[in-house]
């Protein structure tokens, strides 16, 4: 039984949430582009793309002075995403998948990094979590998709770092466990503000253009 | 124009395109906006998030452009914008936000908030929600052809006197110059000594310029309210004025929306491009510097700093022009903190100036700009907006403060060179 929920799980649920996933976040990016904009009919003092590029690369970094809980954001942020990416795409078990769906493959990291990226990553989400309660900010911006998004990316982390050290269940359960919370973000992602792993870099674009297109080096 | 919750509804959906949904597709809430807002900063008031001014209008992005968002609103889960939430909201998108643009800068998924502001304020003015006193002050630009109620005739007056004070001819109405100067109301009605500035600079220069009659005023209250109808009109009467007089260039005035306006928002609010191009004051002034028609001699030893207008620097690239001018005559110029595109709002633009009601608001944010005057010791502030200038003022005079505040271009002008050592480079 728990044999035949792993095959389906890796097999057709994992197709099914690859191809939602894909389809999704295409439709959603299109349908964001397609809206379209108006083309300025201003005297440009400089180039929009060189501009929209700039930003796109450049936002990664915040170089305005902040307070205490800006720079927390910054910090914090930071180490949940990098470790995100690190487990991710340095995984040799996540390389050898991405070889056999895609054809493409590169070196993996050892498991020590992996186990430290992980940890921090999650730390890293629990002191954003906390903060969200706590900062008054946050507080007052936040809503139900906050916390869905904190849940989905949360989920994936903590199941793959108890799978690589097989705490708390059995082996299959805990993959099982792992690849379907990997399903449940991939499927629910193109349809709530998890849709910025993408969006980010046409709204980056836009406000780097309108930069760009006055001259202003941003 | 008739106003009504529905036509705001309408216009504000009309206003969502593909930045604005990449922008509220992209918002995780990490509320580091707020730490870029000087409303929020000086406040610690979590409703002046930048972010959160645009909520109506995120919802309204919502409901009508995404699926969720959609299903909701069909199944009466979701929850519509009211007049009383616009209500709630006008001090928010008015009274706090000059937009500044500062937010704009910070945000690491790249939301150019302010951007959302303007088109936010756009549906503010169609549901009848916008201030008294910026409603009052754009009615006076259409009907009087000034926000400040001045007149062609306040103009003339002040033309009189400069040109008694600098024996030179003001020249008004003169087609074929090549530049056409526009001003802002705070100029003619409280610094005049800007036209008497520019009459010596330009006659040393040998730029052939006019003033218009019928276009001298360049602050656009529409661009401030949120109301390209109006915004429009009162372009259009520099435009047609321009275009009147045959110039080749449009001098946009030290006023920083004057110069956003006419620059960057006018040839869309008209809906063609114009047939002359527009330069601010100060990108003028270091061309002829540059081009050594520009002079001057001695300097003033006092020690001084550049307050960096928004519009003209942030949001309009004017960034290393008032520096090199500045460097000509201020030996002892020192910067701010976090100058340039970084720097801090005098807390008046975008309109707050205008709107009586934000005034104890903005006197408590000055707050911010008297931190960075201290950690810099100066004796004068020199700017390049009319608009920050009075702002500057009545927050030096509000903290005590003996702080001097004149204008970059009046500066340059006490250090005009001697003619002849002029004319004879």
């Amino acid at each position: 039984m728990e044999q035949e929920l792993l095959l389906w799980v890796r097999g057709t649920g994992l197709q099914i949430a690859a191809a939602v996933f894909v389809i999704g976040m295409v439709y959603r990016m299109l349908h964001i582009l397609m809206l379209g904009r108006k083309k300025s009919l201003a005297a440009p003092r400089g180039s929009e793309w060189s501009g929209g590029l700039r930003t796109m690369w450049k936002r990664s970094f915040v170089t305005t002075k902040l307070s205490a809980r800006g720079n927390f954001t910054v910090v914090a942020g930071f180490i949940f995403h990098i470790g995100f990416f690190i487990t991710l795409f340095f995984l040799t078990q996540h390389i050898d998948l991405f070889r056999a769906v895609l054809g493409l493959h590169w070196p993996a990291m050892p498991r020590g990094v992996i186990d430290m990226a992980a940890v921090l990553s999650i730390a890293a989400m629990v002191a954003l979590l906390v903060h969200r309660f706590i900062d008054p900010v946050k507080r007052l911006l936040s809503d139900y998709q906050d916390y869905l998004s904190w849940i989905l990316s949360f989920l994936p982390l903590l199941t793959g770092f108890m799978l690589l050290r097989e705490i708390g269940f059995e082996y299959i359960t805990l993959l099982t466990m792992h690849i379907a919370s990997v399903e449940l973000l991939l499927v629910i992602a193109p349809f709530t503000k998890l849709a910025h792993m993408f969006s980010t870099f046409i709204a980056r674009w836009y406000n780097g253009a309108v930069n760009g297109f006055k001259g202003i080096e941003i | 124009m008739t106003t009504s919750l529905q036509n705001g509804i309408t216009t504000l959906l009309g206003q969502i395109d593909a930045p604005t949904a990449s922008f509220f597709t992209s918002c995780v809430h990490c509320g580091l906006c707020a730490d870029a807002c000087l409303f929020y900063t000086e406040t610690k008031d979590p409703k002046y998030t930048p972010i959160h001014k645009l909520e109506p209008m995120r919802r309204l992005w919502q409901q009508e452009y995404t699926f969720w968002g959609k299903l909701m609103k069909n199944v009466g889960l979701s929850k519509p914008v009211t007049d009383e939430e616009l209500t709630e909201w006008e001090p928010l998108v008015y009274d706090s936000c000059t937009l500044c643009g500062r937010c704009s800068l910070v945000c690491p998924v790249g939301n150019d908030i302010v951007y959302m502001v303007r088109k936010m304020r756009e549906g503010m003015v169609a549901s009848g929600h916008a201030p008294e006193g910026l409603k009052g002050a754009t009615q006076r630009a259409i009907e009087l052809g000034s926000p400040m109620g001045l007149n062609i005739n306040t103009l003339k007056a002040q033309i009189k006197h400069a040109e008694k004070d600098t024996g030179l001819t003001v020249p008004l109405d003169v087609e074929g110059a090549d530049y056409m100067l526009v001003l802002s109301s705070a100029e003619i009605a409280d610094y005049p000594e800007i036209i008497g500035a520019v009459a010596r600079i330009f006659k040393q220069a040998n730029v052939s310029w006019t003033l218009a009659s019928d276009g001298f005023e360049g602050t656009n209250s529409g661009i401030q309210i949120g109301s390209s109808d109006f915004a429009a009109e009162l372009v259009g009467r520099i435009v047609h004025a321009a275009e009147r007089l045959k110039v080749k260039y449009v001098i946009s005035p030290e006023c920083g929306h004057a110069f956003t306006a006419l620059r960057w928002e006018g040839p869309n609010l008209i809906g063609r491009p114009y047939p002359f191009k527009v330069i601010h004051i100060i990108e003028l002034l270091d061309e002829l510097r540059s081009s050594g028609r520009l002079k001057t001699e001695g300097v003033d030893e006092t020690r001084m700093t550049f307050h960096d207008p928004c519009q003209m620097v942030r949001r309009g690239g004017v960034i290393e022009q008032p520096r090199n001018l500045m460097h000509m005559v201020a030996p002892n110029f020192v910067e701010m903190p976090e100058p340039g595109v970084q720097n801090w709002c005098c807390g008046g633009g975008g309109g707050v100036s205008a709107n009586h009601r934000a005034e104890p608001l903005r006197i408590q944010v000055f707050s911010r700009k008297k931190a960075q005057l201290d950690s810099v010791n100066v004796k004068t502030i020199v700017t390049s907006c009319s608009n920050c200038r009075t702002m500057l003022l009545d927050g030096l005079e509000n903290n005590h403060m003996d702080v001097e505040v004149i204008g970059l271009t009046e500066l340059i002008a006490e250090h005009l060179a001697d003619k002849q050592e002029g004319s004879a480079a």
